[in-house]
């Protein structure tokens, strides 16, 4: 009966929908997989790395800093990192002996490291390659040797405000390093290693690595001879004349790039952080700091100065320009002027007599330029010092630009004016002294100063071209001729005389400042020249601060340009 | 009628791919235990040697049900009976000092020896039961009675399932199984489906319903935490979707081939308890899209022939012991992979004869033990 009943067709019809049932949903699971293990597969699966693999970086190689030639400023050395891995370490003494022997270390030290309970354990870094070999020859198991770069200055002291450094982390600090830093730095590569999920490292399933891109090489405008010519001159000065600092600044008038930029005293781009000439010991933590930052300071962009009588160049380019004076105008100097209540002297006691607006300018006749100034008056004036664009910043490629300080137009009466016609009164950086002359001798052309060429890759093949702003118009070029001639007479037959040249046609300017306050006899000496004169294709600024002894900047800064 | 010589069968077929199955999950269970068990202090065996002396157990327990003369005497009313008050009191046992929990939960009963999941054992007793109660009375099932009981014992014994060992998959499979044997059981069609489109309803209409709790910011339960993560895991990734979300890294990253047995990354820890229920996806991950499908389909070809041994059985309650096996199997293989694959929200469901757990595997071959015996009984005439 029980058989009977069970020969009923719907069971077994039912038995079979069933099974049919679970093999439909086993098919559906099955092209699940399938998505999940091919279409979607690359998904998970680098999610899945992600979550394995724990990085390890390698550092790129730093791109190098040329000059226009080709000469490298800033290079890498390799050098190596000395690690140990205690469980990987199997004979643990005969390790501490060899890496104290070759290291130069003490026992203690070593062995504090070797048997210290750690995944990795640094013993030193910055070792030199050759040592680094010699450690790996032993191969000891657990020793790692790490290779890593380190910047290195070959001129070490050469242009060390300009080009910078880098920190112990390969990024750049001042200079250029930092301004170009993203050309520079690189792409880091990767040692990729598989952890389990408590983080440990898992050396059977090996271990992948991503290659480091190397940084781009940037090659400056800087002459590797004129900065070493204009350094040694700075020097000599430096030393002769017991100055505190001398600077010298040499570029291109007519698009901007800066062949040299010495400031003395430099300081040793390999070890910047050891004070030069100071005992440091004595000094705070802050105090070192401020003292470094001082140390690396570049006078020509990070400070400003008074620029004297090499600012009646911008007066008289301002009075020709507006058409308040020629150069044939007629001036007498009694050796004073006055100016409301205020006496002005002039650095000629006995005064220079009737002169031209030439030989006034030769002479460096502070009362003729006090009267073109007044000529000018307050609003005109300021609308050139603002057309010539000495309230902006130059915007040279180097970090830190100090800003132009000025009196306020509102605030300014006759005597400031008087005072600011012959460059006192007011401060402005070296850099914008170079690039407002340079507008006004080269046709009226502003031009941005730079460093920054273009950069390269180890190859040689160009990456990236800069280009810099330029606006023309500042001066018209007949008072940059003008203005040409004239300097040319000072240096010629006038107070820049020592920058008179054998051969060369050449323009300038001499200044003398004084520091403030101006009670304390400190002096700025300083000359701009450029050449040739009638066709300008270099223009230098020297300064040299503070020194001893005779002081006009006509002796001594003229023939530092040459 | 002359002599006629009768042969009996013996499915050796179906003995074999769950000998395979055996084996294979040993083999994965080494796999994915050995890294962790070494990292928790044990030996990289501790998980291999206890799933061996389980399914040495297990296999003596099939054989001796082999070999049984007759299995009819568990249709027997003392027997039916005690299947389900053994069951009852096996899930009591749980409120007794025998009891013990892990990861939070309590299912297991500490007899000294072994470690049994009384779950496990409901699955087999419901089994028994169900066979005995249906084929005891023909047309029992006609009636509204009938099918009470065939459905409300099990019902019963899955509430307590869950509400005592916090084990709803467990509920789930032993109340599908019901629904499996009953459902072969009866002529009807109709009221089964509509039975499935109800509950699809319902889990329907509760997805949707968490799905506006949690963009209303209404505070929603763990169970409903499942749901958001299964739907969206990757913004759950450091809690209640890590282990799906690691799960589908390790299908993913297996590809076609896989990485190759022993190589799997996400069993060292990224899996907890790699061994247990998530033993599929380091499968993908080390066989790749192939070795899954291999499994698969040996366990597509397990279910065939326990096909084969219920239509051709002797008589129903054959047929409904072997069907209640194959539901078993069935239920727990298509559910597990839903997981794994995150087809489904993520409840915890072993894979037979491949995941780690003791109970689980001894109670499934006693459940193998009672196909291959119905198998035994069937007269192959030459």
């Amino acid at each position: 009966m029980m058989k009977e009943y069970y020969s009923r067709i719907y069971h077994r019809k039912k038995m079979l929908f069933f099974c049919e049932t679970v093999l439909l949903l086993m098919i559906v699971l099955a092209i699940r997989l399938g998505i999940l293990m091919l279409a979607e597969s690359d998904y998970y699966g680098e999610q899945a790395i992600d979550v394995h693999e724990r990085e390890r970086d390698i550092k790129a190689a730093r791109g190098r800093i040329l000059d226009v030639n080709g000469i490298v400023l800033a290079d890498n050395v390799t050098v190596c990192t000395i690690s140990v891995i205690h469980s990987q370490i199997e004979d643990s003494e005969a390790v501490i002996s060899m890496l104290c022997e070759e290291l130069d270390l003490s026992e203690e030290y070593v062995r504090r490291r070797v048997e210290k309970y750690s995944s990795i354990e640094r013993i030193l870094s910055n070792v030199d390659k050759s040592v680094g070999d010699i450690i790996r020859s032993y191969h000891y198991p657990g020793v790692k040797v790490d290779e890593d770069y380190r910047r290195y200055y070959p001129y070490d002291e050469l242009a060390s405000k300009v080009i910078g450094f880098t920190g112990g982390d390969n990024q750049g600090i001042i200079g250029l390093e930092v301004v170009y830093e993203e050309y520079l730095h690189g792409t880091n590569g990767q040692i990729l290693t598989v952890t389990d999920a408590h983080g440990l490292e898992q050396a059977a399933l090996g271990e992948r690595r991503r290659e480091p891109i190397a940084g781009n090489d940037l090659v400056i405008s800087m002459d590797f001879n004129i900065q070493m010519y204009a350094q040694q001159l700075a020097e000599q000065a430096y030393l002769t004349k017991e100055a505190d600092s001398v600077s010298i600044l040499v570029m291109n008038p007519n698009n901007g790039e800066i062949l040299a930029m010495v400031n003395v005293p430099e300081f040793s781009l390999n070890d910047p952080f050891t004070l030069s000439g100071v005992a440091d010991q004595n000094l705070s933590q802050e105090e070192r700091m401020d003292a470094l930052n001082q140390m690396w300071r570049n006078d020509c962009i990070n400070d400003t100065y008074e620029p004297g009588s090499t600012f009646k160049i911008i007066t008289a380019a301002a009075g020709l320009e507006e058409g308040v004076v020629t150069m044939d105008d007629s001036f007498t100097c009694p050796g004073y002027t006055v100016v409301e209540d205020r006496r002005i002297r002039c650095h000629k006691i006995a005064g220079h007599g009737t002169q031209t607006f030439l030989e006034a300018t030769m002479n460096s006749c502070n009362p003729v330029f006090v009267a073109v100034g007044l000529r000018l008056g307050i609003e005109r004036y300021y609308d050139y010092f603002e057309q010539f664009g000495l309230l902006k910043k130059t915007g040279i490629d180097l970090p830190g630009e100090a800003s132009t300080i000025m009196h306020k137009e509102e605030d300014m009466g006759l005597v400031e004016l008087a005072t600011v016609s012959f460059g006192q009164s007011f401060q402005i950086t070296p850099i914008q002294m170079a690039v407002t002359v340079s507008e006004i001798i080269n046709g009226g052309v502003r031009v941005t100063p730079h460093f920054g060429l273009r950069t390269q890759d180890q190859e040689g093949n160009i990456t990236q071209f800069f280009t810099y702003p330029m606006t023309s118009g500042v001066v018209s070029e007949q008072t940059s001729e003008s203005m040409r001639y004239m300097l040319e007479q000072v240096v010629a037959n006038g107070t820049g005389r020592n920058g008179y040249v054998e051969g060369y046609c050449v323009g300038g300017k001499t200044a003398t400042s004084q520091t403030l306050p101006r009670s304390n006899g400190v002096y700025i000496a300083s000359f701009i020249g450029f050449a040739p004169a009638d066709n300008p294709q270099v223009l230098a600024l020297a300064i040299i601060n503070h020194p001893q002894g005779t002081y006009y900047g006509g002796q001594i800064a003229a023939p530092l340009v040459r | 009628m002359a002599k006629k010589r009768t042969k009996y069968f013996f499915d050796y077929t179906l003995l074999l791919v769950v000998f395979a199955l055996l084996i294979f999950g040993m083999l994965m269970i080494f796999s994915t235990s050995s890294y962790e068990a070494s990292m928790q202090g044990h030996s990289a065996y501790f998980y291999l040697r206890k799933q061996i002396v389980a399914v040495g157990i297990g296999l003596g327990a099939m054989f001796i049900i082999i070999f049984m003369k007759s299995y009819y005497w568990m249709r027997s009313k003392v027997i039916l009976g005690t299947a389900v008050i053994g069951s009852v009191i096996l899930m009591l046992l749980l409120f007794s000092p025998l009891a013990f929990s892990a990861n939070g939960a309590t299912r297991w009963l500490d007899l000294k020896i072994v470690n049994l999941q009384p779950a496990e054992v409901v699955k087999l007793f419901m089994i028994v039961f169900l066979a005995g109660f249906i084929a005891n009375g023909p047309g029992r099932l006609r009636d509204w009675k009938g099918i009470g009981v065939a459905m409300g014992v099990p019902g019963a014994l899955a509430i307590l399932i869950w509400q005592i060992s916090d084990n709803l998959s467990s509920a789930i499979i032993v109340l599908g199984i019901a629904g499996v044997v009953v459902f072969v059981s009866t002529k009807n069609y109709k009221w089964y489906l509509l039975g499935i489109l109800v509950v699809a309803l319902f889990a329907g209409g509760y997805v949707l319903l968490t799905i506006y709790q949690s963009k209303n910011g209404v505070a929603i339960d763990f169970r409903q935490d499942r749901i958001i993560a299964w739907l969206d895991p990757e913004s759950y990734s450091s809690d209640t979707g890590y282990q799906t979300l690691q799960s589908l890294y390790a299908i993913g990253s297996g590809g076609i081939l896989g990485k190759g047995i022993g190589e799997s990354v996400q069993k060292l820890g990224f899996i907890p308890e790699a061994q247990n229920d998530m033993i599929f996806s380091i499968i993908c991950e080390e066989l790749g899209l192939v070795g899954a499908l291999v499994v698969m389909a040996l366990f597509a070809l397990l279910i065939y022939r326990c096909l084969l041994i219920a239509v051709n059985a002797n008589d129903l309650y054959s047929a409904l012991l072997v069907v209640g096996v194959m539901a078993h199997i069935a239920i727990q293989v298509v559910l597990n992979i839903a997981v794994v694959t995150n087809s489904i929200p993520n409840t915890g469901i072993s894979l037979p004869f491949i995941s780690y757990g003791g109970s689980s595997v001894v109670f499934l071959l006693c459940e193998i033990g009672i196909v291959l015996r119905v198998s035994r009984s069937i007269k192959v005439e030459e």
